[in-house]
């Protein structure tokens, strides 16, 4: 089994159809949408989490880059300027994906972004604004 | 048994023993208080969180002709500054934020730049924009300056904040069933966090809880440069409970400090945004406790167990001024990542960088060490407990107005 969080996006041509009943139909693959927008430049926007046998899923992928949705791995999509992040912690308690954590040791804050369902809501409450969003 | 003059000739001569407040209290624990008041000299402290009673005086020099920004307007990148001073002083606050800034009008308001911001720009060398307008008199004629300013042109840029260093502070929870957005971030519905807001057993006053050594002179680290407390800090309020090490069961002693901008670092201060809320800047300061006796020792290694707290709701107590605490916890608790509160499990988050209040620590441990950095006598006291001191809450008479 394969088990991927991704980002699609739909170019506006691709935006009225429906892409991802065909994953599931043809493909035997497991969705689970973590976020979908459209944006007003119509490009259609979607978080995704991916499962199926590891041949389907590879042939799903092929299936969305044969229609021209543009992939991208989830991990990339909320980054963190070290920058400017100062390891105070108060987004700890706000991620709902435990995808921000202490380290009780150093007292710093890991931001695992393989668990990151891109919600955003750190963005917003980072007092410094650390948390960025590359869609 | 030792002065802080005797301290210094150790610091000059490089002989120094200097430890951060987490290492004095394992070295407590090993060798017995005795033994460390003998060996250390100095302990250092660290603190790095957002605190709003902050801000800058500049001196810009005079333009030519002259202009009187005082009873004009004068803004830096569109913040306002005040200019009810002379013709070029002006003070920016860390909390100003520019009058188009929507604020809350699409709540919650973003709060995306303000005072702290154009501080923490003017350290990292950038230009600032300042537009003023003057009602122009005899000697002062210009009405209306445009130019950029720069921190190494002018002449005085002085760091002033009223009130940091809080010693001890609130955790925040809601009890309510709607999201709030306060200055300690924000808090989901019916216990859903629990934020709190202090570097615990590395704060600078939680480790002379009874401002033995801290005082009005004392030389710190502030904003990544030297600084000075100025005085003790608006709503110093030191006639709390305390627990038996003397140290305040809620927020209690404040600073005032004062120091040279230019030599200040942006690392240090930084602008901060705080959803729903406002802006604000999260400073460093750090102070040296110089180990006069066995007593200052006994204080400075108190350690995050012995360091307790209330828990405050924010969601109605807070904002009405309703006494009552729903809960006691100490650092300790509160740095596991999960408190109990009226019998649910809630995940805390610290605002104050604990990571950061080390690093300051350490740094001035580094300076001390080196001695580049001697200690200063305190030249008045900061009130005590005994003192009477207290903060107290607006006498609203309208019959006055």
């Amino acid at each position: 089994m394969t088990s991927k969080r991704i980002v699609l996006h739909f170019p506006h041509r691709l935006v009225d159809q429906p892409i991802v009943y065909k994953l599931v139909k043809e493909f035997d693959l497991k969705f689970n949408i973590l976020k979908a927008s459209v944006t007003p430049q119509e490009e259609g926007l979607m978080v995704l989490e991916l499962t199926g046998k590891k041949e389907n899923f590879d042939k799903g992928i092929e299936y969305l880059n044969s229609c021209g949705v543009k992939i991208q791995p989830l991990s990339q999509d909320v980054i963190r300027n070290e920058e400017k992040c100062t390891h105070c912690g108060v987004c700890v308690p706000i991620c709902p994906a435990g995808a921000l954590t202490v380290d009780q040791e150093s007292r710093k804050i890991i931001f695992h972004d393989k668990k990151c369902i891109a919600c955003e809501l750190c963005v917003r409450i980072c007092p410094t604004r650390a948390m960025e969003v590359r869609f | 048994m030792k002065t802080i003059k005797e301290i210094n000739e150790k610091i000059r001569k490089g002989e120094a023993v200097v430890v951060t407040a987490e290492e004095v209290a394992d070295l407590v624990e090993k060798k017995g208080l005795k033994k460390v008041a003998q060996e250390v000299d100095v302990v250092t402290t660290g603190t790095f969180g957002p605190m709003c009673s902050s801000g800058a005086y500049f001196n810009i020099g005079h333009s030519k002709p002259r202009i009187k920004l005082g009873g004009g307007v004068c803004k830096l990148n569109d913040v306002p500054a005040y200019t009810g001073l002379a013709a070029v002083d002006i003070f920016l606050g860390a909390t100003a934020i520019p009058d188009d800034d929507p604020r809350n009008k699409v709540y919650p308001g973003e709060f995306k730049y303000g005072g702290g911001h154009v501080i923490h720009e003017l350290l990292e060398g950038k230009n600032v924009s300042l537009e003023a307008t003057a009602y122009g008199t005899d000697c002062y004629p210009l009405k209306k300056l445009e130019t950029a300013i720069n921190l190494k042109d002018l002449n005085e840029a002085v760091l002033f904040n009223i009130r940091n260093c809080y010693q001890n502070y609130n955790v925040a929870v809601n009890l309510s069933d709607k999201m709030v957005y306060t200055y300690m971030g924000v808090l989901k519905p019916n216990l859903g966090n629990a934020n709190y807001c202090s570097a615990g057993q590395l704060s600078p006053l939680l480790k002379d809880p009874c401002y033995k050594t801290i005082g009005v002179g004392t030389k710190i680290f502030l904003g990544g440069g030297i600084g000075f407390v100025a005085w003790h800090g608006t709503q110093h309020n030191p006639g709390v409970p305390r627990s038996d090490n003397g140290i305040p069961k809620v927020p209690a002693g404040t600073l005032a400090v004062i120091g040279d901008l230019k030599q200040m670092k942006p690392e240090w201060l930084v602008g901060t945004s705080m959803v729903g809320y406002g802006v604000t800047m999260i400073v460093g300061i750090g102070v040296p406790i110089p180990v006069l006796d066995e007593d200052v020792v006994k204080y400075a290694a108190a350690r995050d167990e012995e360091i307790f707290t209330q828990v405050i709701d924010y969601s109605n107590n807070y904002p009405n001024c309703i006494p009552g605490s729903l809960a006691q916890v100490s650092y300790a608790q509160l740095k596991t990542g999960k408190i109990v509160v009226q019998n649910k499990e809630i995940p805390t988050g610290n605002l104050s960088s604990y990571s950061k209040a080390r690093e300051i620590a350490e740094t001035l441990k580094s300076w001390i060490k080196k001695g580049d950095f001697t200690l200063s006598e305190p030249v008045a006291n900061i009130p005590g407990a005994e003192s009477g001191y207290a903060f107290k809450p607006l006498k609203q008479n309208p019959s006055l107005s």
